[in-house]
């Protein structure tokens, strides 16, 4: 056990933080469930792409940096220190990329992951249908072969990103005979396509964070699809797997905002604090650390060769709950002011986006497979708890 | 940058654990209690025999010079079997004081003796700190670290006045001690016996914590296995996900104590001036882990966890006892509080280790 960084980490630091320094946008952008925002935040995209920051674990050809996971952690944590924007193709360079990493082919990654990586295209996703939600395996979306296409006819639903993103990629039922989680492929489509509709939904704070889409029709080229036909389920759970709870929400993202519940709770009027808030404040830091702790060890462990096994499914319910402390904690510490929305320049330094973020954790326990599905996984597949 | 632990550590946990499991049953924890001295003195044999009364000793007093990082994943272990004997105490808080008391030049022909004796497996040494009202099993120890003020004294325990008391835990054998200081058995004084004392209960929380997480452990394998064999409604309870949550909960408070416990070993070992914040956070992940084991682990045996038939409370009144041990909630969770308040305290993500973090043993 070491934990202390190596040089060439500490260099490497130093380099992010620079290049942060001198490119972070000065004023926060827009939110990105806005059209004015998105461009803005698909510009800051590109900024990044041209300085090979958009993904630094991916290979030097495909714009990245070839980073190992402590370096992209370091990254991470310099990112949300410098108070950088999010990243509006987090389902691209997230959870997409690194599929298609591992089960594209050359030709599939030469078309679509120098566009993902330059910001020119932003995926949705869509994984849930109205009927199928918590039990995905029950999609009836369709894909039907026809010659070197196929036709795909349904509906996804709660598709992050779709109102203003380029492309989806998600699950569809490529043998209209199959049942559950067998004759399922992974196809990207794009949202221009004839034949698709996309009907944006507003989010608890009014704006279309997601939306449902309507396929009519749509014709794809089979080039489109990502692994062999009927291989979509296994492809997708290894999206699910570690990778994707690692890169989904890296620790830096908790810490920094720990560290300014922190520094709300010192500026607190005597008159708002509540003794709970204390125990919060001091929970909430330590909970921080934890995850960031733990990811690091599970990060150590794939360098010396180990693999990530179902205990997984616990950072999902730990940071989303955290997640929510954090905010609550926030809103409590801003008393009868926490309800207002921020408007004026005043109301933003003051208020910060303490009100967005709480709203936002709301949904934490919910999207990428909800904590009771988590509850499932770890009872059953990390303790051997008996399925029926 | 590497948070794992090597294959001679591994190993070293894997011999013990799978000795403590053969050997430290349900049964012969509940013979103890009806005996003479509450101890298993064969199994205290054996667990020499692993070489853990001299790992944490220097190679130069005639120890293995092995440190916290090796020695926490074989605290867990004892916990895991919920192992009566002040075993943990003894290697990770009673033989380090000692040492630390050498190592600073201070100390009576008295120290070094006992360290011998407790390589050698001859003796046992009792620790009592302020923090904790009793020592356990004091009774069958030969020596006792004592405080009078922040003064420490190594005194014989026949010279020493020890008062029973009655735990919840009927494998703990505590003791109220009384003692009239002695200046020839006065081993430090002054701000060296202060900074003795504070190492000591970082210590003995850092082993504390380790514990309760074993423990926690050793009460969710119990509860898979009851609730995978009990049968309601023509099923096991274990396929209702109101059960199966129970246990999920606890598991994800474990997870995220055991990185945590890891890392403050890791800091008592290389920076231990700086190690207030990394300990309290881990004393406190893991009272927080155990205490909830406990109680969802005696829900999920239903009306038999409320038995001292089930053998589940042997784990759980443990836990119960040990969250206080060496500092409470309270104690820890103001320690944190403290540090977060001070206007030079480096918070935020990259300071978790690195220049500036409270690993770096050469910041301020």
């Amino acid at each position: 056990m070491d934990l202390t960084y190596t040089d060439k980490q500490v260099a490497f630091r130093a380099e992010v933080r620079d290049w942060l320094a001198a490119n972070v946008p000065k004023t926060p952008l827009a939110s990105f469930d806005t059209a004015e925002g998105f461009e803005a935040h698909r510009e800051w995209e590109r900024t990044l792409a041209k300085g090979n920051w958009g993904m630094v674990t991916w290979p030097t050809e495909f714009g990245g940096r070839g980073c190992d996971l402590i370096e992209w952690l370091i990254f991470e944590e310099e990112y949300y220190r410098a108070g950088a924007p999010l990243r509006v193709n987090q389902n691209g360079i997230f959870l997409l990329g690194p599929t298609l990493m591992e089960y594209g082919t050359p030709e599939q990654k030469a078309r679509f992951i120098p566009a993902m990586a330059s910001g020119d295209e932003i995926w949705a996703q869509g994984w849930s249908e109205p009927n199928a939600g918590s039990d995905m395996a029950a999609i009836r979306c369709r894909a039907d072969r026809d010659g070197d296409e196929y036709v795909i006819n349904g509906q996804k639903i709660w598709s992050t990103r779709a109102v203003f993103a380029d492309w989806v990629f998600g699950l569809f039922r490529t043998d209209p005979d199959s049942e559950r989680h067998h004759g399922i492929s992974k196809i990207l489509v794009p949202l221009n396509a004839e034949g698709v509709t996309v009907r944006p939904i507003p989010q608890l704070n009014g704006l279309p964070g997601f939306a449902e889409i309507f396929f009519d029709d749509v014709r794809v080229p089979v080039f489109n699809r990502l692994g062999g036909e009927g291989e979509g389920w296994r492809i997708a759970m290894a999206t699910a797997g570690f990778e994707r709870g690692l890169m989904l929400r890296s620790p830096a993202r908790f810490q920094q905002a720990s560290k300014r519940l922190v520094e709300l709770y010192r500026q607190r009027g005597d008159d708002i604090i509540d003794p709970a808030a204390e125990d919060a404040v001091v929970r909430c830091y330590m909970d921080a650390e934890a995850y960031a702790l733990s990811t690091y060890q599970t990060a150590s462990k794939l360098a010396a060769g180990g693999s990530i096994g179902p205990e997984a499914s616990c950072n999902k319910i730990f940071w989303s709950e955290m997640d929510l402390l954090i905010h609550e904690t926030a809103m409590k510490l801003l008393g009868p002011r926490a309800e207002i929305e921020p408007t004026t320049a005043a109301e933003i330094a003051e208020l910060g986006a303490w009100l967005d973020g709480f709203q936002f954790a709301q949904s934490g326990p919910i999207y990428a497979g909800t904590n009771e599905i988590q509850r499932n996984i770890i009872a059953e597949r990390m303790l051997g708890m008996p399925r029926k | 940058m590497n948070f794992t632990f090597d294959d001679d550590q591994l190993a070293y946990r894997d011999a013990v654990d799978s000795m403590l499991q053969a050997e430290v049953t349900a049964d012969r924890i509940r013979a103890r209690w009806e005996s003479a001295t509450g101890i298993d003195d064969a199994l205290v044999e054996q667990v020499q025999a692993l070489g853990l009364g001299s790992m944490l000793v220097p190679e130069s007093l005639g120890g293995l010079g092995l440190g916290p990082v090796d020695f926490i994943l074989l605290a867990e272990a004892c916990g895991r079997v919920a192992l009566p004997e002040s075993v943990v105490d003894s290697v990770m808080v009673a033989t380090p004081l000692l040492v630390d008391v050498l190592d600073r030049g201070l100390g009576n022909g008295s120290v070094q003796r006992v360290i011998e004796g407790l390589c050698a497996g001859e003796l046992s040494v009792g620790v009592g700190h302020p923090i904790n009202p009793c020592i356990n099993f004091a009774d069958s120890t030969d020596w006792l670290l004592l405080a009078r003020g922040e003064a420490l004294y190594l005194v014989p325990t026949d010279q020493a006045e020890l008062r029973a008391v009655k735990s919840v835990d009927p494998s703990r054998r505590l003791f109220e001690v009384n003692f009239e200081p002695n200046p020839e058995q006065r081993i430090a004084e002054g701000d060296a016996g202060a900074a003795l004392w504070r190492s000591t209960l970082n210590r003995g929380a850092l082993a504390t914590a380790a514990v309760l997480l074993g423990l926690s452990d050793g009460i969710v394998r119990q509860c898979v296995q009851y609730s995978s064999d009990r049968q309601q409604f023509g099923r096991p309870i274990g396929a209702n996900q109101a059960v199966k949550h129970l246990m999920a909960d606890v598991a994800v408070q474990m997870e995220y104590a055991r990185p945590v416990i890891h890392r403050a070993a890791y800091t008592v070992a290389v920076a231990p001036t700086r190690a207030d914040f990394a300990v309290s956070h881990a004393k406190v992940a893991a009272a927080r882990a155990a205490l909830l084991a406990g109680r969802n682990g005696i829900q999920v045996h239903g009306a038999m966890g409320y038995t001292w038939e089930c053998d589940l409370h042997i784990w759980v009144k443990r836990a119960w006892a040990l969250t206080r041990e060496y500092g409470g909630e309270g104690f820890h969770k103001n320690r944190i509080h403290q540090w977060l308040q001070q206007p030079n305290a480096l918070l935020g993500p990259e300071f978790t280790f690195g220049r500036g973090s409270l690993l770096d043993s050469t910041a301020a």
